[in-house]
């Protein structure tokens, strides 16, 4: 190579190496991925899990100029309960039943698909779904319903490693975004419906080595084991379906855990049941469980606690500390120093009659209901897994929830088979005729209307629990949310309605039928200068934009 | 004395379901070869048992969650015998949400039993009733012919009531009968709405959302309202429909219920 074309590919590589290194996302980016707000780089939008956007280009003002950019139609009819990832104007989403799909951000065209054949032995409980994906430097991570975790190129959507986590034909699943903390990659399994003892586990990114692997339900030589009677801890569920949260400073991520199995025979499992409807705090380089807080002691209902941990720093009492706040299927938001697990606060944000309230400590006063007199709220809860919001500019929480809702719960015998469902319930509507919803839309008709239930987006006043303001909808509400720094709230619902709202008072700016039911969660992004606000809706993702 | 009408009830639908395939045709009585000559109560009990806790969170409690499935109804995507529901369950169907099921051979029967008398399982604590007295009582002394529709033939106003019997358990029906405001569906509540200019508009509703409802006028015409053109929107708790637990006799009652079963949509 002589001289000048020695310069020439000097200067030319002095030119590509800062796009090369652009395209890795590193770490540190993840650490702080509030800083592009241009990407969306985490399942829930930031280690914190505020899903809160600090794009500006849509405001309250022209909201209402946001017209449909483009869709992407998912070859599934599944329901679609994708986040997708945005890195530097490519999007990877997922659509079931574990495919995943990079396109062009700005378009909705697709660059590669990569498809992954589950194994006919995968049984999750709930709707063959994915909810996306983790990424780190050039490679993409996806949990599969048949419980493996599988390594992909970003660049060409090719394989790199699969690792099968758990036994599928033991009811075993996966369905979450796993999380991506320094090397390596945590994720949880699902099957609280069949019977199985829930895990985490972190594995290697660059090779799927696993690292370590914790129990969400104690065996005998592990603390916590006292809470449980005999051997049904051996099928005690604890699942763990939804992705964690991360504090750097502490060095801790924090998980929620599903319902104890039987789901609704607590007489066939006496105790507390730990670790089921909790919240860990483990150390991500060592597993090692720092402390708990168990949110439903002894579960008869089903009440998991796997909603998204959201990390905010803020005052409690005068003070700066370091809090989480949690609202929890049970119909208690709580309020938890993250640090140390104390209990801080808690306050229902829907009707409540499974308990008459909570102690000093936090754990519920049980009110069982009578034989055949409903309990408040029914089988899917005050809320659900559907992603919060918090705003560092409103100082709010935000909240999808089914309001009036109730179920007579009634337990019965199950037994225990390796890889069938596992719940002991024969559970009724109190309306008459009506089924126990599913979590998901059965039709394009509301049949039982607001006899069953309604839904709502509530904004909480964290320090006091109050609420700030409350968003009706007719039917309920499913829907994860989004804010944005220029006090926007975007929210979907079983309707199909994706919605703008003020962030400050919950009126509406904007709406537009999307036709499918939103459960999923809203993302934005922003691309050659233009913020785009994405939902998946039915079985297509959607993309607005302001009119140009 | 009641599980005395059980038994007899559950004869009684076994017939009415067997009669529907005879008048349905061939596809129908072809469902009905390679059943069990008999069910028996205990095996429809036991499988009950293990629906209610294994099937109805894909399926409901009715069985019909499952586009293209409704186990009361006996339809089914690719199931006709015995044989062919004991095999789908034990192998399950690859590519969809059913998975194989590990039962034992006393749980087969159990499921396949109760999956063959869903309707008349349900049907607990009602008379024998006679379909065919209780059409001409639905034509007749009920006047229910002057609102309800069956198979498209009659009035609008009211629901048609063609698929009526795949729809609702008998208890419902029967509820239904004896307290129509507190039993009816509720998506089928009359509703008053007045617009901005005074117009009022009265009629059924169809389906309801947060910003707009479908209805059926009292004119028989779809309407769809923006509610928020609307001075007023009410969903009332009563309804035109009358009680007959003091019009009619239990019998009575019953042989209504029976002619409501019957009646499973046009095949």
């Amino acid at each position: 190579m002589n001289h000048s074309r020695r310069t020439s590919f000097l200067l030319l590589l002095a030119f590509l190496i800062p796009f090369a290194l652009r395209a890795q996302v590193t770490p540190e980016r993840l650490l702080h991925a509030n800083d592009e707000p241009q990407n969306w780089l985490i399942y829930s939008g930031s280690y914190a899990s505020q899903r809160h956007s600090l794009l500006k280009q849509v405001d309250p003002a022209n909201v209402k100029n946001l017209e449909l950019k483009w869709v992407f139609q998912a070859q599934s009819l599944q329901k679609f309960e994708t986040t997708p990832l945005v890195v530097d104007g490519i999007m990877y989403l997922t659509q079931s039943p574990n495919d995943v799909v990079a396109v062009d951000a700005r378009t909705g065209r697709a660059f590669w698909l990569y498809h992954y054949a589950t194994s006919p032995t995968a049984r999750p409980c709930c709707g063959i779904v994915n909810r996306g994906l983790a990424i780190l430097g050039d490679t993409l991570f996806m949990a599969t319903v048949d419980a493996h975790l599988i390594a992909i190129d970003a660049k060409d959507g090719h394989a790199i490693w699969n690792v099968k986590v758990a036994e599928p034909a033991a009811g075993y699943a996966m369905t979450m975004a796993p999380l991506v903390v320094k090397d390596k990659i945590i994720v949880g399994v699902a099957g609280g419906e069949f019977g199985v003892r829930g895990f985490i586990s972190a594995f290697e990114a660059g090779t799927g080595k696993q690292v370590w692997h914790t129990d969400t339900i104690p065996d005998p030589d592990q603390p916590g084991h006292e809470s449980w009677k005999g051997g049904d801890w051996e099928h005690g569920g604890g699942a763990v379906w939804m992705t964690g949260s991360y504090d750097p400073d502490l060095n801790l991520t924090y998980w929620g855990t599903g319902n104890p199995g039987p789901d609704f025979n607590a007489e066939q499992r006496q105790g507390d049941n730990l670790y089921s409807d909790s919240v860990l705090a483990l150390d991500p380089d060592t597993g090692k469980m720092k402390w708990y807080f168990q949110f439903t002691p002894h579960d008869p209902y089903d009440y998991d606690s796997v909603q998204v941990p959201v990390l905010v720093n803020a005052n409690w009492n005068g003070s700066p500390r370091k809090l989480m706040y949690w609202g929890n299927r049970n119909g208690f938001f709580y309020v938890l120093d993250r640090g140390t697990g104390k209990f801080l606060s808690g306050k229902p944000f829907v009707k409540v009659n499974w308990t008459s309230g909570i102690d000093a400590n936090g754990r519920p006063i049980a009110t069982p209901q009578p034989a055949g007199e409903p309990t408040y709220p029914g089988i899917q809860g005050g809320t659900n897994w559907y992603s919060p919001s918090y705003s560092p500019h409103t100082g709010l929480f935000y909240l999808s929830t089914w309001e009036e809702y109730a179920t007579i719960f009634a337990g019965v015998k199950a037994e225990y088979k390796e890889g069938t469902r596992f719940t002991g319930g024969a559970n009724t509507s109190p309306v008459p005729g009506a089924e126990n919803p599913t979590g998901m839309r059965t039709g394009p008709i509301n049949t039982y209307t607001e006899a069953m239930a309604h839904g709502a987006v509530v904004a909480l006043d964290p320090a006091t629990g109050d609420k700030k303001w409350k968003f009706e909808m007719h039917d309920v509400n499913t829907s994860g949310i989004l804010t944005t720094a220029t006090d926007l709230l975007f929210v979907g619902g079983r309707e199909g309605y994706f919605q703008a709202l003020d962030a400050r008072t919950g009126s509406l700016l904007w709406k537009q039928n999307l036709g499918g039911e939103i459960i999923a969660a809203p993302i934005s992004f922003q691309v050659d200068g233009k913020q785009y606000v994405t939902i998946a809706s039915g079985n297509s993702l959607f993309a607005f934009a302001l009119r140009e | 004395m009641k599980h005395r009408w059980v038994s007899l009830r559950a004869l009684l639908s076994w017939a009415i379901v067997c009669a529907v395939f005879v008048l349905h045709g061939s596809a129908a009585h072809a469902q009905g070869q390679d059943r069990a000559p008999e069910y028996f109560q205990s095996d429809i009990q036991y499988g009950a048992q293990i629906f209610a806790n294994q099937c109805t969170a894909c399926h409901g409690t009715s069985g019909d969650l499952i586009p293209g499935v409704n186990f009361r109804a006996g339809v089914f995507k690719r199931v006709v015998s015995d044989n062919d529901l004991r095999a789908t369950i034990t192998t399950g169907v690859p590519g969809t949400a059913m998975q194989p099921f590990a039962f034992g051979a006393s749980e087969l029967t159990g499921i396949v039993s109760y999956l063959r008398n869903m309707s008349s399982f349900d049907a607990k604590g009602l008379l024998v009733g006679n379909a065919g007295s209780g059409q001409s009582l639905f034509a007749g002394a009920g006047n229910c012919a002057s609102c309800h529709a069956v198979n498209g033939k009659g009035p609008r106003f009211a629901p048609d009531l063609g698929d009526v019997g795949a729809l609702r358990t008998a208890e419902l029906l029967h509820r239904t009968l004896v307290d129509p405001a507190g039993s009816m569906l509720p998506v089928n509540r009359p509703v008053r709405a007045v617009t901005k200019d005074g117009k009022i508009i009265n009629g059924r509703r169809l389906n309801e959302d947060t910003y707009t409802v479908q209805l059926v006028d009292e004119h028989e015409r779809l309407v769809s309202l923006t509610k928020a053109d609307l001075r007023e929107f009410a969903v009332l708790r009563t309804t035109p429909m009358p009680s007959y637990r003091d019009k009619f006799s239990a019998q009575e009652l019953a042989d209504l219920e029976a002619y409501l079963l019957s009646l499973k949509g046009v095949k």
